[in-house]
């Protein structure tokens, strides 16, 4: 029993982390439209700067505490400014082109980052400080739960509830629920349509920067590379729970978490990702439009 | 009026001071966390201001062109096409270069050295892969990230044949791209229901699947460590060396390509490449018109899928050796970007973009490292400026012409 509670857990953090990455796809494609493939680069870019601003100060010596809101603070920075970037250079100029071009450029600008990190700093994995100390507290159930895990859960759970509180109720919030249902009757009405994207992309990249900083310090190392792979599966998850839905995305990276876990745990772990992977394609077989999303009806 | 006003200097000075803060961390701090050392690299952010403020400049320009052409389009209404369009189009210079050409390819392996025409091998499998997508991106609209997938199950099919079995080059040819196209067909069904970009992810899920198998399945596929020791192809038995082996390769692609040109080009006019490029410009309306957009799709999946799986099989039988990490994702996107760059839907533009990727980095060793960089900017400036390739798959256009003695003209006059 115990060994499925630990892997209920941990199924739960991973299931965490997804959420904050599936969010920004959720947010862009609820938008324009887009599959923001370098969403997942975001999400590393994130990572690495934690990773460089942390080491940096535990080099020079700053108490721990320094060091965890600096990072945080400076993870959030430049992701959001990549984000922001990354807009306006490779989706901006072809906001009406066809579907394809922006996806291709999408993912030109994902091999772009990639490489542009691995070239600039390096190809090897690189050990994370460790930000999150055990807490006492949770000693008595620390074979079950981790520290770390209670860090990302509760750290999810609060950037969910201002998420949800800033989209439901602030003036931008309402702006980006517009755009996302009705972008010509937005303009309309008066909407700064542009901008309203520009802070989609923006909010998008600080969740997942929020999400990079907890795994790679969950994890212990990061990689030029892990955005891809997390990226794929976060937007699995955004799929899963229907496209364009912020609920959905939530609870879409909570069943690929839980999934994957639990696949690691009772099966093996060489097959975690084609678990995933094949969770997508069953999905899209059976319900293109996710578990919580609209069904795209389309009118000639 | 001048074309850089100070305005757009002075912009340009902004944006170059955006990337300097952008850039900062990654590029300027490189830390050691073992030895717990930083290094301050300023020198890397002196070349990203430069790069930056010129490279804004030089788009700054463009733009600026862009709009005068703009106007004078608008003003004299003929169209402008490219100059390579131009000479391809005339007659006159037509044969020469086509005789040309040949006369250069068939005689590659003469003129130049077996590593030179190892190359060039290379990129003519390159090429092929390229026609073999360009029928289901360029021409039938279906993005396809997992490309790879097939190239995988052609290459694995005749490893694995021929350890088994012991079958040979020629006999397992048919069937790494029979089997190919059938995985095509097993991975078309299921997407037949998903729009572009949903058919992207699932495509490129199913790539990594494959290669997630074959790496992990290591009584199927050996795992990681690959399988060696592929014979070459053979030819009615003759004894060769290994350059002769070499060059027979290069000839045996050659015909391989000359095949697949052929054929995608008589596709490309026939009933079936006239229903794809109609399924790609507007799927409602083609099923409207009575295209069955079921077969159509999963066709051009299995035809695409086949070529990749024959390319698959040489390329085992080239390199003598297969291993999961030959499959990755960034296969398949150099193999997209030769469609894209060369120009979707075009047989030239394919040829021309494999030229050009492949030849390139291979010639520029010293650059190589920076190989995937220039892919993914080269992906973004394409679509941004010039989305449609270097080349243009021309539509054939259906004119009505009348003849001169014609009574219809004459009225017309």
């Amino acid at each position: 029993m115990d060994y499925f509670i630990e892997l209920f857990c941990s199924g739960l953090t991973r299931g965490a982390i997804y959420a904050l990455i599936a969010l920004g796809y959720t947010m862009v494609y609820g938008i324009i439209g887009l599959i923001n493939f370098a969403h997942g680069e975001i999400y590393m870019i994130g990572a690495f700067t934690a990773f460089i601003v942390a080491t940096v100060l535990s080099i020079y010596g700053f108490p721990l505490a320094a060091i965890v809101v600096v990072t945080g603070i400076s993870a959030a920075i430049w992701s959001s400014a990549y984000g922001y970037t990354v807009e306006k250079i490779a989706y901006k100029p072809l906001r009406n082109a066809p579907r394809l071009t922006p996806l291709i450029s999408a993912i030109g600008m994902s091999i772009l980052l990639q490489n542009y990190v691995l070239l600039a700093q390096t190809s090897d994995f690189l050990p994370f400080p460790e930000l999150i100390p055990e807490f006492a507290f949770m000693e008595p159930v620390a074979h079950i739960i981790g520290s770390s895990d209670l860090v990302i859960l509760v750290t999810t759970a609060i950037s969910m509830l201002l998420l949800t509180l800033f989209i439901k109720f602030t003036r931008l919030g309402k702006a980006m629920r517009a755009t996302a249902q009705d972008k010509t009757m937005a303009l309309l009405v008066g909407i700064n349509v542009d901008r309203v994207i520009s802070a989609t992309f923006i909010v998008g990249s600080l969740l997942a920067a929020i999400g990079g900083l907890l795994i790679a310090s969950h994890i212990g190392q990061i990689n030029f590379a892990i955005g891809f792979i997390a990226g794929i599966k976060a937007f699995t998850a955004a799929v899963l729970g229907g496209i364009g839905s912020i609920p959905g995305a939530v609870l879409g990276s909570l069943i690929l978490g839980l999934t994957e876990s639990f696949a690691t745990g009772y099966v093996s772990s060489d097959y975690e990702d084609v678990f995933a992977f094949s969770l997508l394609v069953l999905i899209l077989i059976f319900k293109p439009s996710g578990l919580l999303g609209r069904a795209n009806i389309g009118k000639v | 009026m001048t074309m850089i006003s100070r305005q757009d200097v002075k912009r340009s000075l902004l944006v170059s001071l955006w990337f300097v803060f952008l850039s900062f961390p990654i590029m300027v701090i490189q830390v050691n966390p073992v030895e717990r050392t930083v290094v301050w690299r300023w020198s890397n952010m002196l070349t990203v201001a430069v790069a930056s403020f010129l490279l804004s400049l030089l788009v700054r320009v463009w733009l600026f062109r862009q709009e005068k052409r703009l106007v004078q389009v608008q003003l004299s209404p003929s169209p402008q096409p490219s100059i390579f369009h131009d000479l391809l189009k005339q007659q006159k210079f037509r044969y020469p270069l086509v005789i040309a050409g040949s006369v250069i390819v068939l005689a590659f392996p003469l003129l130049f050295s077996s590593y030179q025409a190892n190359i060039m091998t290379t990129a003519l499998m390159y090429i092929v892969l390229g026609l073999g997508l360009n029928i289901v991106v360029g021409l039938a609209g279906l993005l396809d990230l997992g490309y790879v997938a097939f190239y995988a199950v052609g290459a694995y099919s005749y490893a694995l044949l021929n350890l088994h079995f012991d079958l040979g080059f020629w006999a397992a040819l048919p069937v790494g791209g029979l089997l190919a196209a059938l995985f095509g067909v097993l991975l078309g069904f299921p997407v037949l229901r998903l729009r572009g970009d949903y058919l992207a992810i699932v495509t490129l899920g199913f790539g990594e699947i494959i290669r997630l198998i074959l790496e992990n399945w290591s009584a199927f596929s050996k795992g990681p460590s690959g399988i060696s020791n592929i014979p070459r192809p053979g030819f009615f038995g003759v004894e060769m060396s290994l350059d002769q082996a070499m060059t027979f390769m290069y000839y045996l692609m050659l015909g391989l390509l000359a095949a697949t040109i052929f054929v995608v080009n008589r596709l490309q006019d026939s009933r079936l490449g006239r229903a794809w490029v109609a399924l790609r410009e507007d799927e409602t309306a083609c099923q409207a018109m009575g295209i069955d957009k079921a077969g159509t799709k999963l066709i051009a999946f299995a035809l695409g899928a086949f070529w990749a799986g024959l390319i698959g099989v040489i390329f085992a039988a080239k390199t003598t050796f297969v291993n999961p990490a030959s499959f990755t994702f960034m296969e398949s996107a150099i193999i997209l970007s030769i469609v894209v760059l060369g120009g979707m839907g075009s047989i030239t533009g394919v040829i021309f973009g494999a030229l050009i990727l492949i030849l390139l980095p291979e010639y520029l060793r010293p650059l190589s490292e920076y190989r995937m960089l220039a892919f993914g900017a080269i992906l973004v400036a394409m679509m941004i400026f010039k989305p449609e390739g270097f080349i243009t798959g021309s539509r054939r256009v259906y004119r009505f012409q009348a003849q001169k003695n014609s009574p219809i003209l004459k009225d017309d006059e």
